[in-house]
């Protein structure tokens, strides 16, 4: 006997096109243009923040940073499909999440500053604090969700990984237990084709990422990543169906990493300057300027005007970040949640011989 | 040649390839890119991509392929991108790597060196600073060797790809562009299981290792006292002897670590001492080492790895008794 099993597809969504056409007959109703307004306010934002980080990084005020350039949209469409009481699960590179989640940024700047104090992220932003470790938040990701659906809290997770870290185990496993439990989890694959010099190509035979859903038996989609409303779409579509108990959804927006990989990486060595040039047109945030202008909702003193407060807003938070002083005494005392003896004696001991005066502060 | 320590493994993996047909080089980012420290720069170009090669980000993947490719004739020499990634490939070290010859009762071998940058100074993110030397030097059945020169980097690479072991080989970040030195250009090895005696003297023994080891130096000159300072080189198998007849005769030891304080290295060197050259001792064994938690965000780092003057201090504290 001889009969097919298993007959998988997956689909491709784009809403608006690179030159700002929208498909109205996938255009979401509850999608009015003054949404789409606030949509490019936000993406202008993260790429202004991202910008700030990284000159912060080049002047010394900053540690090395993973710039978000050029994945503005799927960042900014995914976080603005968010719910309030939905679980934001980052790697490292979800500065537009944050953002757009309402995350202070003077506590942003002090993660990239080098303190802990930056990766505390208060109860009510319902997100953990930026995981650097590839791939391995995909698996508690998949424990919050299980945690949502224990406490019937209705909330759903939403997660991010790159292309890269869907090589790893922890992705496939994430997705595995999520589909066994039928957890409320959301996995969003940032596919900006590259990690840190190897392209996409090097990760897996498989055409696309979003088709790895199909092994863990949850259903996949691929989308636009550098269209705001495609990924949008998705994003809340997924939400729903999983607030409504139909279980996890994989997500690959399709997005391009337009500058390096960290402030420690130099792409000149293994990419084509052609292939970034390629991508230029494709910006999700000129596509969106392109629809708006066209519309006469948009024009260079809103800009302005937008970026001038954007602009205060960061140096602001940079401004408070900077004011900040480690207290070397914190690392003993968040160790574990009583003081053991033996660490007890270490601390005292560092005090005892002025080691945190003559070790000579922070390395900045 | 002249050669900090990112040129000495270089050059010490080129002469590996060229020697060993079999030996391949694998993981992220080691090609094209020559590694994100530059380590294996050249080498894709030289070698082909057959030979180093590109995986998936997966270091798992990367530790357990080349466990298989060492059982199938190969001689990998594999890269994790940082140690703090490389707990993602512990299980397959502990239960794999370490067991082969002695579940075979050795009619199995896994010979492969796991290369992987330790330690930290060099303000990098979370987990890109970690110093696990205590985690591998427990498993029985992993060598685990960590050079402070280019010299012994070089010389310890080549003695290691000529072992018929699992190596474990940490290089220190903060060494790796430190300091160049004078190295031959063809190949020659550094005993595996030998320590250093960087400098002879009578009063104390330093036993050190790693990213210390600079730091050991500077604070023995400023000390003004006759300190023997020994590189340990190879973490395990311990070089016990070359340990023991220096504190016989100095009759006062301080280990030096990057490594967390508690259940680190310096304890088991420590204990030895005790055991074989209690009588001689003038002093209890002193430790130098980081706090017993793991490795701080780059905003604290200073606060938490030891530096000269603290291990002056435990110098004058030795002395005084």
């Amino acid at each position: 006997m001889l009969k097919k099993v298993y007959d998988g597809s997956i689909s491709y969504v784009q809403i608006m096109d690179e030159y700002g056409n929208v498909d109205a007959s996938l255009r979401p109703d509850s999608l009015g243009d003054d949404k789409i307004i606030d949509m490019y306010k936000w993406m202008s934002y993260a790429r202004a923040l991202d910008t700030k980080v990284l000159s912060l990084q080049r002047q010394g005020r900053a540690a090395t940073y993973a710039p978000l350039v050029g994945q503005e949209a799927e960042q900014i469409g995914s976080a603005l499909a968010m719910r309030k009481q939905d679980y934001f699960v980052p790697n490292f590179r979800q500065h537009g999440v944050y953002l757009a989640r309402g995350y202070p940024l003077d506590t942003f700047f002090l993660y990239w500053k080098g303190y802990e104090e930056g990766a505390v992220v208060g109860k009510e932003y319902n997100a953990l604090p930026p995981i650097v470790p590839v791939a391995t938040q995909t698996l508690h990701a998949a424990g919050i969700a299980y945690a949502q659906k224990f406490g019937k809290t209705n909330a759903v997770v939403v997660t991010y990984v790159g292309d890269g870290g869907t090589s790893e185990g922890n992705f496939y496993e994430s997705l595995n237990f999520a589909g066994e439990f039928n957890l409320p989890l959301v996995t969003i694959i940032e596919n900006n084709e590259w990690a840190i010099s190897e392209p996409e190509k090097n990760q897996t035979a498989a055409p696309t990422l979003a088709q790895k859903a199909i092994g863990a038996g949850i259903p996949g989609v691929q989308v636009d990543g550098n269209d705001v409303i495609g990924v949008y779409k998705v994003v809340s579509d997924a939400i729903a169906n999983a607030a409504a108990g139909k279980g996890p959804m994989l997500i690959e927006a399709l997005t391009y990493r337009m500058s390096m990989h960290t402030t420690a990486d130099d792409p000149t060595k293994y990419r084509d300057d052609k292939e970034v040039t390629a991508w230029k047109p494709r910006d999700p945030i000129l596509r969106v300027k392109t629809y708006l202008t066209k519309k006469n909702l948009w024009n260079d003193k809103l800009e302005q005007q937008m970026a001038d407060e954007q602009l205060k807003k960061i140096d602001e938070a940079v401004d408070k970040a900077e004011q900040f002083k480690p207290d070397p005494r914190s690392m003993f005392e968040h160790v574990y949640s009583f003081m053991p003896e033996t660490l007890k004696q270490e601390e005292d001991a560092a005090i005892a011989e002025n080691f945190w005066q003559t070790a000579g502060g922070a390395g900045e | 040649m002249m050669a900090n320590m990112v040129a000495a493994i270089n050059n010490a993996l080129d002469l590996i390839l060229q020697d060993d047909k079999n030996a391949v080089i694998l993981g992220e980012d080691v090609g094209k890119d020559g590694g994100v420290f530059r380590v294996t720069d050249g080498l894709y170009d030289k070698y082909g991509a057959d030979r180093v090669i590109d995986t998936p980000l997966s270091e798992a993947g990367i530790v357990g392929t080349s466990i298989g490719m060492a059982l199938g004739g190969m001689h990998p020499i594999a890269e994790v991108q940082f140690a703090g990634f490389m707990y993602l490939a512990f299980d397959q070290l502990v239960n794999h790597a370490a067991r082969y010859r002695s579940r075979t009762r050795s009619t199995r071998s896994v010979p492969m060196i796991v290369r992987t940058p330790v330690s930290g100074g060099v303000r990098t993110l979370e987990h890109h600073s970690d110093s696990p030397e205590e985690y591998y030097s427990h498993i029985g059945g992993l060598i685990v060797v960590e050079p402070s020169t280019p010299y012994d980097a070089k010389g310890l690479m080549i003695k290691a790809s000529h072992m018929n072991d699992p190596v474990v080989f940490l290089e220190p970040t903060k060494l790796y562009r430190l300091f160049k030195q004078d190295i031959p250009e063809g190949p020659y090895e550094v005993e595996i299981g030998k320590a250093n005696i960087v400098q002879k003297g009578d009063d104390l023994t330093i036993i050190t290792w790693g990213t210390m080891v600079p730091v050991v130096k500077n604070a023995v000159t400023n000390s003004k006292r006759s300190a023997e300072i020994i590189d340990l080189r190879t973490i395990n198998p311990l070089d016990e002897s070359t340990i023991i007849e220096s504190v016989k005769r100095t009759g006062r030891a301080i280990i030096v670590h990057e490594a967390e304080l508690t259940y680190g290295p310096g304890a088991e060197v420590a204990a030895r001492i005790a055991d074989k050259a209690i009588f001689e001792l003038e002093a209890p064994v002193m430790r130098v080492a980081s706090a017993s938690f793991p490795y701080p965000f780059p905003g604290y780092e200073n606060y938490y790895i030891p530096n000269e003057l603290k291990v002056q201090k435990a110098i004058e504290k030795i002395m005084s008794y």
